[in-house]
């Protein structure tokens, strides 16, 4: 299983960006092989908008089967739900603590976004 | 001749200074509200509507049957209004310029147009003055092409006034654009006298002549008529802090009516834009 967990910076000690759309750094965790891999989201963090929707698509692109983040708006959860991306909101701490966590099973995906949408 | 009055501040007095330059300039004059999320002319000049346009913008609509997901809607789209994912395309409305470029890419042709209001044109008279302003739906952001709309009543005869919106953004480049004249509105304050540079940088960039009107004189410091002298701008007209001007202004009612010296004052200020415009026209026909 593939896990992406928006990250402030590119290894495992990171903390956990609370942004989803704005995160400097995706990390993408194969729980099978332990390996990652930092992907790069700079290009998104001074975005004039739409940056929700654009990290969606790229974190799509790469395939998770869930993502891990901080909260995440209406636009960005509606395009990962159609490509499938389960989103969990509210994740603190380190990457490495977050997929912890979401291994020990005490992390629920959610329902709806968890923030409004916002413009400019 | 086209006049737009705006200011870089918001609450320096545009309104004031539009309605009451159309209501002094004592024949026939056309004033348009270009400040559409919140227009307020109308309240002072008891504006009287006769005619509703709607005002759409075209958003795409995708047809699944035909979408592979391929991408290249997503690739053109600046403001990411359509991304691709799977084998879907998704639309994202309240994102969208109404560019069509989606539709021009798409090599399936899988996606057509459809109009999304965003608000209204009213068209009416307040007395000798042809009124024409636009409102913005609640919840709307993408206000240009309303303004644009509203500035479809711009005719090449006689005098027309734009009260523009606040700031220095699309929407006030959209209102300011291919006007003859601007009127910076200011106020003798820091905060005025920064956010007059920006206005004043802004529309320097669009080419078009301008003067400054200095309101509620009396208050704050020198910086605004220092930083005129120093750029060469010239001040078109002050309007002293008076608290008549502001109980008028609260009762919606005009600021001539109640202090009715200004009248002469804002007819002064009709000849100075005049002149300003005539200024640029001599020196244009001389290149």
């Amino acid at each position: 299983m593939k896990i992406a967990i928006t990250a402030s910076g590119e290894t495992l000690e990171s903390p956990v960006d609370p942004r989803f759309g704005r995160a400097p750094t995706f990390i993408i965790y194969d729980t099978e092989s332990g390996e990652f891999e930092a992907v790069d989201n700079s290009q998104n963090v001074n975005a004039a908008g739409g940056a929700g929707i654009q990290a969606a698509q790229n974190v799509s692109e790469l395939g998770p089967d869930v993502l891990l983040t901080g909260h995440c708006g209406p636009n960005a959860f509606r395009t990962l739900s159609v490509a499938g991306v389960k989103v969990i909101v509210g994740v603190e701490g380190t990457v490495a603590e977050a997929i912890e966590q979401f291994k020990a099973g005490t992390l629920k995906p959610a329902e709806t976004p968890d923030v409004e949408g916002h413009w400019g | 001749m086209i006049i737009a009055v705006a200011s870089g501040k918001g609450g320096t007095g545009k309104t004031t200074v539009a309605v009451n330059l159309a209501a002094s300039i004592g024949r026939e004059v056309r004033l348009l509200d270009c400040d559409v999320e919140e227009p307020n002319c109308h309240i002072f000049l008891n504006a009287v509507f006769n005619e509703v346009e709607p005002v759409g913008v075209l958003v795409p609509v995708v047809d699944e049957t035909k979408c592979t997901g391929c991408g290249e809607c997503s690739r053109m789209c600046e403001y990411n209004a359509i991304v691709s994912v799977k084998t879907k395309a998704l639309v994202f409305p309240e994102l969208c310029h109404g560019c069509g470029g989606c539709m021009r890419v798409c090599p399936e042709a899988a996606i057509t147009e459809r109009s999304r209001d965003i608000g209204v044109v009213e068209v009416g008279r307040a007395g000798p003055i042809e009124f024409v302003h636009g409102r913005l739906q609640v919840g709307e952001v993408m206000s240009p092409p309303l303004i644009r709309a509203v500035k479809r009543h711009i005719r090449p005869d006689g005098v027309t006034i734009l009260d523009c919106p606040p700031g220095t953004s699309c929407p006030v480049i959209t209102a300011v654009r291919g006007s003859d004249v601007v009127v910076l509105v200011t106020e003798p304050t820091p905060f005025g006298l920064n956010d007059l540079t920006l206005a004043v940088e802004t529309v320097r960039l669009l080419g078009i002549p301008f003067g400054v009107v200095v309101n509620r004189v009396g208050i704050g410091d020198a910086g605004v008529y220092e930083y005129c002298a120093s750029e060469d701008i010239p001040i078109l007209l002050e309007i002293a802090d008076d608290r008549r001007v502001a109980e008028a202004y609260s009762r919606g009612e005009l600021a001539v009516a109640a202090v009715p010296s200004l009248r002469d004052d804002f007819a002064s200020l009709f000849d100075a834009v005049k002149r300003l415009a005539g200024r640029q026209a001599v020196q244009s026909e001389e290149r």
